[in-house]
């Protein structure tokens, strides 16, 4: 990547001017004339790269989720990663101050930063089910996205639509992949997505600079390739048949497995089981309860959490799934044997993916 | 317009007009415009909610029992809270009683939400309102250490060399260029009134809670799986507990796991009382010496809370932050509410962005009605989709305006605060320790720290003192001490009752949909981080027929209603001098005060789902 310096250069500013500009900003900051060159050395070294993270329909778990990373710390993140320039949620400027921020990052840094988008854009009532500045968010949304070098989608709602998107999707809430088509799209779904997940997943793309492999639905295949199921510690109970019958019963209480009280771990593509939550402390199913596929396309929408598993036709649809344990307890009937049955079939219709490269 | 009264408050939009969008550092998006007299005095406010979701319109034909989940997503700020709503709403119609281990299960999960959620507001969203961080850079170490073991004596991270670290750390970041959130921000303004040393004591702070909330939440995670968004359930919790039996260890609660739950309370407590409430009280002194006591607007009259935290489960009695309404200002009468009443709480659409029959009546939420209206006024300056100037003659927002028995109200930590206040002053023994965390809070600010720090002291009462921007900080502070200290008398009860021999933690009678009746409707109430908050829910052959939530930040941001009458927003803004027009420093720390969520408050259902033949689809 230019530095700020080199894409000064480039248009003609001589380095004059560079320091006038930083005695500028010394200034303006309120700064001794002594910064001026630490501001000017900084900026003719190797800037972090910019990251502009827009909020569209969404209630901010994601953000909350962001700064629950343990490692690495999301004041780390924040303070020395990379320059979260833009994120309405933090940052310190509003009106404005604020919107001045996004155009001076997209002209100076064009094509060099990171949009990070977090909910997503409504499209019935012109857009103006989510106005910023007194326009529809999706103008916003569009715009930033056109100069930018790669795109998050952070969570189910930027990446699927999410809740809002669910049955009958009063305000046509749409994940930003249909609205941007011309950009790599990481997805990272999750409602919200892991903690450590989200910085992983931006940590990798700072240091080896380019996007993660990802699956052909667009999420990183590091955290996203196998299912709840596949890595549960509660696994060898449904393969020998102990289930949970009901809430608080004693299989409840030894830790037997959730299948039978609705658990969508089976079908849920997430690293829950194995990163965990929280700087690994728990996941859900450990906690007691069965996982609600909070990271799949529409899982608001495929029945009720507490309804087991009987549509089998989506085990292994995606393609991505490596490998299933060969124990299928026949005290689970049909179901579980089909779930073998789909997931050979699966393994052997596994496909490589086309890696993208940012 | 020109000049209007309302509620005692003087309004004149004739001045110049100020506009702020997106008003940030708030939990989803909010646009507020004011107008200033000739000496930059707010005369006139208009706050607008710029979102909506629809919801509740997507809970209709649910199973109740998933409802928790959907409406969880609301908000991922206060995450948890309209779960908690939800299933209390839910067993509340079906008659379902918890039991006790459930009970205080979900009362340290609530209380560990309110920890974490006020703590990380005023550190992350709010603090900068107060806290100028460039000015931080040129503090003397020597003197914030100095400075940081006069405020809080048993605080171990103090050390000069401590405070010189990451005065070194900040200056680096700001020796980069690249200044991250806090580029553009209003440095060096003359409504920061902080030393030095005392903004390295907050920003070091703010650094400091930024590592520590993450662990805070664990709770969360040992009850409910996860963090942000916990695992609710219809009839109790998920987490069932095995203190010695066979799989104990692969348990959701055993010995280990409540052992992690009580370290994360004492930290917490530790924080509050050597960090959260030290910093509240200092800065809430400094800006009290500056004369800043602006930001009171309706807490100084109309307050309101459900009540919650009872001592004893399930009588209302017991609560140790008790509910009720006060009017004009008289704490001396406490009025008695009642959600279910038709007659108390209504929701207006007057200046909302729907439509009723007839726009000028209010709705009690089991029988609200939403229709989405998106229409601007004839002196909107821009267009539909690029509104320049709003026009609050007209409709103006995606919040509707709730009303108790036609009042505009205020609520949250300060109404809370207010209202145990009032009730402990009548001699209710349960809400002492508020009367006395608010006693003690004034006379560090009027008496001690000026002392300390050399200053004039002052002789505000706490009905002075509360109801202005700084006294909604300072209770939403005390709350969060109160908080955590409840926390551990519900972790010694859970500990006690399961040592008696009870380890039930759901009751599943009426788990199945076919043991309910035909029909059904409840309410479930919460005191959430922001306010109170109340779903109303009718069930109809097992299925959701209706489902409404009136959410805190849905009372504060309200627009007008029928009668002209502003919300607290609004109110709090008006008569405010700023330092700098250009600047929206004063808008931000009073509308910040709130705590502002508009994901939460811009939600809204019809009971027959007619809305969405209305809504236009491109």
């Amino acid at each position: 990547m230019e530095t700020f310096y080199e894409v000064m250069r480039r248009q003609g500013i001589s380095r004059r001017s560079l320091l006038k500009y930083c005695s500028l900003t010394a200034t303006s900051l309120g700064l001794a004339p002594s910064f001026v060159p630490q501001i000017a050395h900084a900026m003719e070294t190797k800037p972090r790269t910019p990251v502009l993270w827009l909020h569209g329909l969404e209630c901010t778990c994601c953000s909350e989720s962001f700064i629950r990373s343990a490692h690495p710390l999301a004041k780390d993140v924040v303070l020395s990663m990379l320059s979260l320039d833009y994120d309405d949620t933090l940052m310190a400027a509003a009106g404005h101050q604020a919107e001045a921020i996004l155009d001076e990052i997209m002209t100076k840094y064009k094509g060099q930063y990171i949009l990070a988008v977090e909910g997503n854009p409504p499209l019935n009532e012109d857009g103006m089910f989510c106005i910023q500045s007194g326009k529809p968010f999706i103008e916003k949304l569009k715009r930033v996205a056109k100069d930018a070098k790669a795109v998050i989608a952070w969570g189910s709602c930027a990446s699927w639509g999410c809740v809002q998107a669910a049955k009958p999707n009063p305000t046509q809430a749409t994940p930003i992949h249909k609205v941007i088509t011309d950009k790599p799209i990481i997805k990272v779904p999750g409602c919200p997505p892991i903690a450590e997940v989200m910085t992983g997943v931006i940590t990798y793309m700072l240091t080896f600079d380019k996007i993660p492999e990802l699956d052909r639905q667009g999420r990183p295949k590091m955290f996203y390739s196998q299912r709840i199921h596949d890595k549960c510690y509660r696994r060898p109970h449904f393969d020998a048949g102990q289930f949970v019958e009901a809430w608080d019963d004693e299989s409840a209480r030894k830790g037997y497995c959730l299948y039978k009280v609705g658990c969508k771990g089976p079908t849920t593509y997430n690293a829950c089981s194995t990163v965990m939550w929280n700087e690994g402390t728990s996941f859900p199913i450990k906690a007691g309860h069965g996982c609600i596929g909070c990271s799949e396309d529409g899982f608001w929408d495929k029945g009720s959490f507490y309804d087991r598993l009987t549509t089998i036709h989506q085990f292994g649809v995606e393609g991505t799934a490596d490998q299933i344990g060969g124990t299928a307890a026949a005290v689970v009937g049909a179901a579980v044997v089909a779930h073998a049955a789909v997931s050979a079939i699966s393994r052997a219709a596994a496909t490589k993916d086309k890696t993208t490269k940012a | 317009m020109g000049a209007t009264e309302t509620q005692g408050f003087k309004l004149d939009n004739t001045g110049r007009r100020i506009v702020v969008d997106p008003v940030t550092r708030i939990e989803g998006h909010m646009r507020c415009e004011v107008n200033v007299d000739k000496d930059n005095i707010i005369r006139n406010a208009v706050s607008t909610g710029t979102m909506w979701r629809g919801l509740e319109v997507i809970l209709k034909g649910r199973d109740p029992r998933d409802a928790w989940a959907f409406v969880e997503r609301i908000c991922g700020v206060c995450t948890g809270c309209h779960a908690l709503t939800s299933v209390r709403a839910v067993e509340d119609a079906l008659g379902i009683i918890i039991p006790k281990n459930a009970y205080l299960i979900r009362e340290i999960m609530a209380k560990t939400l309110q920890v974490h959620d006020h703590a990380v507001h005023f550190y992350h969203l709010h603090a900068l309102d107060w806290v100028d961080i460039v000015s931080a850079l040129k503090a003397d170490p020597k003197k914030t250490s100095e400075l940081q073991q006069l405020v809080s004596p048993s605080h171990p991270l103090s050390s000069p060399g401590y405070f010189r670290d990451i005065q070194n750390r900040l200056k680096k970041f700001v020796e980069s260029g690249q200044l991250g959130p806090f580029a553009n921000g209003y440095w060096g303004s003359k409504a920061y009134v902080l030393p030095a040393e005392a903004n390295l004591m907050a920003v070091t702070h703010y650094l400091e809670a930024l590592d520590l909330q993450k662990d805070w939440v664990k709770i969360h995670t040992i009850f409910g799986g996860k963090n942000p968004h916990p695992n609710y359930l219809v009839g109790g919790v998920p987490c069932a507990i095995n203190m010695d039996g066979d799989g104990a260890a692969g348990a959701p609660i055993n010995m280990e796991r409540l052992n992690f739950v009580k370290s994360r309370i004492d930290e917490m407590v530790e924080f509050n009382k050597n960090v959260y409430i030290p910093d509240v009280l200092a800065i809430g002194t400094i800006y009290k010496q500056a004369g800043w006591l602006y930001g009171g607007g309706l807490s100084a009259s109309n307050v309101s809370d459900y009540g919650t935290y009872e001592k004893v489960m399930g009588d209302a009695k017991t609560q140790k932050l008790p509910g009720g309404v006060i009017l004009n200002g008289n704490w001396d009468e406490i009025h008695p509410i009642d959600p279910r009443d038709p007659e108390q709480v209504q929701e207006f659409v007057t200046h909302s962005w729907y439509k009723y029959a007839d726009d000028t009546k209010g709705l009690h939420p089991w029988d609200g009605v939403t229709e989405p209206n998106y229409q601007l006024g004839d002196k909107t300056k821009g267009t539909r989709t690029n509104i320049e100037e709003i026009d609050e003659s007209a409709k103006y927002s995606w919040i509707k305006s709730p009303r108790w028995r036609g009042h505009a109200m205020e609520v949250g930590p300060l109404s809370r605060y207010i209202l145990a206040y009032a009730h402990a002053s009548k001699g209710n023994t349960y809400a002492q320790r508020p009367k006395e965390q608010i006693e003690y809070a004034a006379q560090v600010i009027n008496s001690a720290f000026p002392k300390a720090l050399g200053m004039p002291e002052t002789q505000y009462t706490a009905k002075q003192l509360l109801p202005t921007t700084i006294g909604r900080t300072l209770a939403r502070a005390l709350e969060s001490q109160y908080c955590g200290e409840m926390m551990l008398d519900d972790f010694n009860e859970l500990v006690a009752n399961i040592k008696a021999g009870d380890r039930s933690t759901a009751n599943v009678e009426k788990w199945d949909p076919a043991t309910w009746p035909k029909e059904a409707k409840g309410v479930g109430t919460v005191a959430a981080p922001r306010g109170m908050l109340g779903h109303w829910i009718k069930i109809k052959d097992g299925r959701i027929e209706n489902y409404q939530c009136v959410v805190p930040t849905t009372w504060n941001g309200s627009p007008r209603d029928a009668k002209g009458q502003i919300g607290a927003f609004e109110a709090s803004l008006l008569n405010t001098p700023m330092a700098n027009p250009e600047q929206p420093l004063e808008i931000l720390r009073t509308l910040h005060s709130f705590d502002p969520c508009l994901a939460c408050s811009t939600h809204v259902m019809s009971p027959d789902g007619q809305e969405m033949a209305n809504v236009k689809v491109r």
